[in-house]
């Protein structure tokens, strides 16, 4: 592949990233609000957000550490943009891939987050602070289920010898649905389960969105920013929010739909594409609106107490159930 | 700067200098499902950073008034100041009270009263749409 082609390639990941991201939150926001009882905002609302953010004026406060402030948000668009770069869009490979993806994208997930406490603390102002700390530790809280997760699906897939396991082309090519006993089916869902409890996290998203708690801290991490450094944030959330469904879906519902349907070419192609902006949205609905208007949100030592010991039991039994299923099976 | 997408993503922060609460929650209700201003893009935020247009209920007590001129100065341009209710209007029934250091206008800028003890939330919206119109007004460059 040149490199005018991989170029051509990632530009249009990204692109399409940040449209399908900004159309997505407003899809949530839409229908969180006719979960609600109101009508909602028009779909293209988050453009009109980022069109009005650009607008405004940045202000960067005399307290704040001024590089790592305007750096932050700039690194966590970057490291959310580069996620979908390694993840398998519809019927297309991922335009980048190598032998240790899941790995690669375990650590890069982790980035955004970390790049806003950052952006919290070199804010400084106390809300910034003590939201940049929730963060922190949501982020220490979540990451162990999330790689449990990672690590069961691998460690199967690399029992089976089709690849290298912790690459996503192998994943998104070997379901691991079909591959596995009914214990192993149960496993899975746990696993399953688990990843979508994770996904509102990682996103920051009610239950979980206590770093950014509007009413309790002023913003929280968030309560320093302004204009242009705040719309970064905003795309940042908008591309990891599609980042983290695709991955869902790579991971555990990476079918198309053209092929049990006979349809070759071109246009089973565009079907499968629209198929995975399908599903991307059914785990959007899941995991994050109808989850973000059926809660309240969580207090930080509930998220924490909650993600170490009854998910990542849940996780840990999913991993068992899966090893006990090879054993079974063979 | 263009303002076209401006008037439809407003992003509303609520400063209460005082207030007894009436106005208050008449601005919580216009985000209540009888009225849902988020359809019109209005969104109620948490810091005074992200907000283009700032709420103030209340007759502004001795403490808030520095308060007040500090979240006026941390909002980002461009922005406008809604009052609400007649406390910030004209003191209301606090009128020349020993504690109250005046009408709202006499520590920040205001471009819209919303009078009333207290006001509808739809007097409440129309008032935040006329700020929007007099900003637009302003960028425009024809007179206020």
């Amino acid at each position: 592949m040149s490199v005018l082609q991989a170029l051509w390639q990632v530009a249009l990941v990204l692109l399409g990233g940040v449209l399908v991201g900004l159309v997505y939150k407003g899809i949530d926001r839409k229908l969180a609000a006719r979960m609600q009882g109101r009508i909602g905002p028009p779909i293209r609302q988050p453009f009109l957000d980022l069109g009005k953010l650009l607008v405004k004026e940045t202000i960067i406060p005399r307290t704040a550490v001024r590089w790592a402030f305007s750096l932050m948000p700039f690194l966590a668009v970057v490291a959310s943009a580069t996620v979908l770069l390694y993840l398998p869009i519809g019927p297309f490979a991922p335009v980048l891939s190598s032998y240790g993806d899941l790995i690669l994208i375990l650590y890069l997930l982790a980035v955004p987050a970390v790049a806003m406490a950052i952006g919290g603390f070199a804010a400084g102002s106390p809300y910034a602070a003590v939201g940049a700390q929730r963060e922190i530790v949501m982020l220490m809280s979540y990451e162990f289920p999330l790689a449990l997760v990672i690590v069961g699906l691998a460690w199967r897939l690399s029992g089976l010898g089709v690849g290298p396991a912790f690459s996503l082309a192998t994943v998104a090519g070997t379901p691991l649905w079909t591959q596995v006993g009914p214990l192993g089916l149960l496993g899975l869902l746990l696993l399953l389960g688990t990843l979508l409890v994770v996904t509102p996290a990682e996103l920051s998203k009610i239950p979980f969105d206590i770093p950014e708690a509007e009413t309790e801290i002023a913003g929280g991490l968030m309560a320093e920013y302004s204009g242009a450094n705040l719309a970064l944030f905003y795309l940042a959330d908008a591309l990891k929010t599609v980042a983290m469904a695709a991955l869902v879906v790579a991971l555990f519902v990476p079918y198309g739909i053209a092929a049990p349907l006979g349809i070759g070419g071109v246009g089973g192609q565009i079907l499968d594409l629209a198929f995975f902006f399908v599903k991307l949205f059914v785990v959007i609905f899941v995991a994050v609106t109808t989850v973000r208007v059926a809660f309240a949100r969580l207090k930080v030592d509930q998220i924490a107490r909650g993600f170490w010991i009854p998910l990542t039991a849940v996780a840990l039994a999913g991993l068992l159930l899966l090893v006990l299923d090879k054993a079974v099976v063979g | 700067m263009k303002l076209s997408a401006f008037k439809r993503a407003l992003w509303v922060f609520h400063v209460p200098t005082g207030s007894c609460n009436g106005c208050d929650i008449e601005i919580v209700a216009a985000l209540t499902p009888r009225y849902d201003v988020e359809r019109f893009g209005i969104k109620l935020v948490g810091s005074p950073r992200h907000a283009d247009v700032l709420l103030v209920t209340g007759a502004v007590t001795r403490p808030m008034a520095e308060r007040l001129r500090r979240i006026y100065e941390q909002t980002p341009d461009p922005k406008a100041v809604v009052v609400v209710g007649g406390c910030g209007t004209t003191s209301g029934v606090f009128y020349e009270s020993y504690n109250i250091v005046g009408p709202v206008d006499e520590i920040i800028p205001v471009d819209v009263y919303v009078p009333g003890c207290p006001p509808r939330p739809e007097a409440i919206i129309d008032g935040v749409v006329k700020a929007v119109a007099k900003l637009e007004r302003l960028e425009a460059g024809e007179a206020v």
